[in-house]
């Protein structure tokens, strides 16, 4: 198997707040290949956005405190001076958004932005070859009729042509690795689809290695290869597509998939529900984040389990829960 | 006799130019000519993309924006058109729960005055009459006596969205328009409001309007779906019908877009 390009160990995000230290990212760890689709999944507070954007540099506040270690080809990218990060925005890593809107500057043309995008990392480009460039990315996402829209400004771009234009900005430098941030949250289904549908593409075509963030164990089921699940800071579970979903490992994945709404299934007279709510990351319950909302909590929860192959046939395979294998097995 | 009867029911929204702004040059047609009923105790889900009309639909059932034209009989009577002051005493038999818990309700509040308040609007001026109303509905909605007191923003998204329903509910109202009452929840705090709103309708033999873009969600609450495109409806019928065989082509394309959270189904039919 080729080295992993992202290797992510030990990573811990905090933030100094009034009410004190919030710990938003305790200890996530896990590895990405190129050509592979890394989906990490979790509801709000999980830490999963806080940890996309701390790999890049970007969640750096200054009461933050950053630990652990985020290799991207055997480079350490934690710590880096900032002249080496911007090398790697962009060039090698590039990030899409929920909100495409945000994402642009209102006041200039798609096209000219992105060439701007080119331009910044390759000082020798003329204009007329950022924008000739501009025009091709614009035709690989599928944005009809690319050399009169690059001249458009986003506002005249709908939501799913303008999350289109932003993946278009984000591969302009040819990156190895992206990472999507709820990149369909806030579109409507059938423009989602075609979203997902054009990421599995570059995926498949260009071997980009992608870290999905999602919340949707839908879009998850389309286009990862593999899945981690946060909770409260911390993965939970990790393993194979096919393993999460057939065989899933932690309570809190069981409750998630559980109250998941199934169009393709006859429907339930009620939906499965996880009682409770995620808990606040001040106040942390000791051990086991989940054990509160836990049905199957017992003595052993108040430590923290940690994140191990439980099952001696899948070694990929990671969770922390102190279940034994086979009582999980009954319990599900 | 439907609890609510919606006929032809048109939302234009005039494109004015001009300096005086009087010439009219075009029309944005919101709703245009939509038609449903709801039988008490009923469900009806309308399910619709962004833009597709269907939050203006609501709106303009409750009277909150005036429609252009057509009908909106509500037990019977006609309420389309009517003025602010002779709608009043039916608002309380028709309330509203919003997408956005946090966002619609007053931060500078604490829970029991936001849904105490439409009791004192309304008249109720025992303070001891309102307190125990207000206590028994919080409960009901499934807050603690600790919640009572506490601000929206010390509220998680999915107690704000039960504050909500309670204000809703205090009145005692008929019919309830839900609009996108879940999308702005996590997954696992979705399945608890939507199975209130269930426990609720069973309870107090509420009659639902629901708004949503998730037909998911929709084929879940709604006994009936109506699909909306372009302010109008392509097509309606019984919720489990419109989903497992989809007449129109547009309801067709929305049910194929919606992505199945099981690798295999979404692997076959890729390749399919």
């Amino acid at each position: 198997m080729s080295a992993p390009l992202l290797e992510v160990s030990g990573l811990r995000v905090a933030f100094a707040t009034e009410a004190g230290l919030l710990q938003a990212v305790d200890g996530v760890g896990f590895e990405l290949r190129a050509g592979e689709v890394l989906a990490i999944v979790g509801e709000s507070g999980s830490g999963k956005s806080v940890t996309a954007q701390t790999l890049l540099g970007l969640g750096r506040s200054p009461g933050a405190r950053i630990e652990g270690s985020v290799r991207l080809g055997g480079e350490e990218l934690l710590g880096a001076p900032e002249e080496t990060l911007r090398r790697v925005r962009g060039e090698r890593v590039a990030m899409v958004f929920q909100n495409p809107m945000t994402s642009f500057n209102p006041v200039y043309r798609l096209g000219s932005q992105v060439a701007e995008a080119i331009r910044a990392h390759r000082p020798g480009t003329s204009k007329a070859a950022g924008r000739a460039r501009a025009v091709e990315l614009f035709e690989a996402v599928g944005i009809p009729d690319p050399e009169r829209r690059v001249d458009a400004y986003p506002h005249e771009f709908s939501g799913g042509m303008r999350q289109r234009a932003m993946i278009a900005m984000a591969l302009a430098l040819e990156p190895e690795l992206l990472i999507a941030d709820e990149p369909t949250t806030a579109l409507d289904v059938t423009v989602q689809a075609q979203i997902l549908d054009l990421l599995a593409r570059l995926n498949r075509e260009r071997g980009l290695a992608t870290l999905l963030i999602t919340h949707d164990f839908g879009v998850v089921a389309e286009v990862a290869d593999r899945v981690a699940v946060m909770y409260a800071g911390r993965v939970v579970e990790e393993g194979t597509l096919d393993q999460v979903f057939y065989e899933p490992q932690h309570p809190y994945t069981w409750g998630l998939l559980g109250s998941t709404i199934r169009l393709d299934r006859e429907r339930p007279r009620r939906l499965a529900q996880i009682s409770g709510a995620p808990p606040s990351l001040l106040a942390l319950p000791e051990g086991c984040a989940f054990r509160p909302r836990c049905p199957h909590a017992f003595g052993e929860c108040p430590q923290v389990p940690e994140l191990r192959a439980r099952l001696t046939d899948s070694p990929g395979h990671r969770d922390r829960c102190w279940l034994a294998p086979e009582r999980k097995r009954e319990l599900r | 006799m439907s609890l609510l009867e919606v006929t032809d029911l048109v939302k234009h929204y005039p494109v004015r130019r001009g300096i005086l702004r009087d010439r009219e040059v075009d029309r944005v047609r919101a709703v245009d000519g939509v038609s449903f009923e709801i039988p008490r105790g009923g469900t009806l889900g309308l399910v619709g993309e962004s833009g597709s009309g269907k939050s203006t639909a609501c709106r303009a059932v409750l009277q909150l924006e005036k429609p252009t034209s057509g009908s909106v009989r509500f037990e019977g009577a006609e309420i389309a058109g009517l003025s602010r002051r002779r709608m009043r005493p039916l608002r309380r038999r028709m309330q509203m729960v919003f997408q956005s818990p946090q966002a619609s309700l007053n931060p500078r509040k604490p829970v029991d005055r936001i849904v105490g308040d439409p009791l004192r609007r309304l008249g109720v001026s025992s303070g001891a009459e309102r307190r125990r109303r207000v206590e028994a509905m919080l409960e009901r909605v499934g807050l603690d006596a600790e919640h009572r007191r506490r601000y929206p923003h010390e509220l998680s998204g999915g107690q704000c969205q039960r504050v909500g329903i309670a204000r809703a509910l205090v009145l005692e109202p008929q019919l309830v328009v839900a609009d996108e009452p879940v999308s702005a929840l996590d997954v696992s705090i979705q399945a608890q409001i939507v199975n209130l709103l269930d426990d609720l309708q069973d309870e107090l033999g509420l009659t639902y309007l629901f708004v949503a873009h998730d037909i998911g969600v929709v084929r879940h609450v709604a006994d009936r779906i109506a699909v909306m495109k372009d302010g109008r409806i392509v097509e309606q019928g019984d919720a489990d019908q419109i989903c497992d065989r989809p007449a129109h082509e547009y309801t067709q394309q929305l049910i194929a877009a919606v992505p199945i959270p099981d690798p295999r189904e979404s692997r076959a039919r890729r390749r399919s």
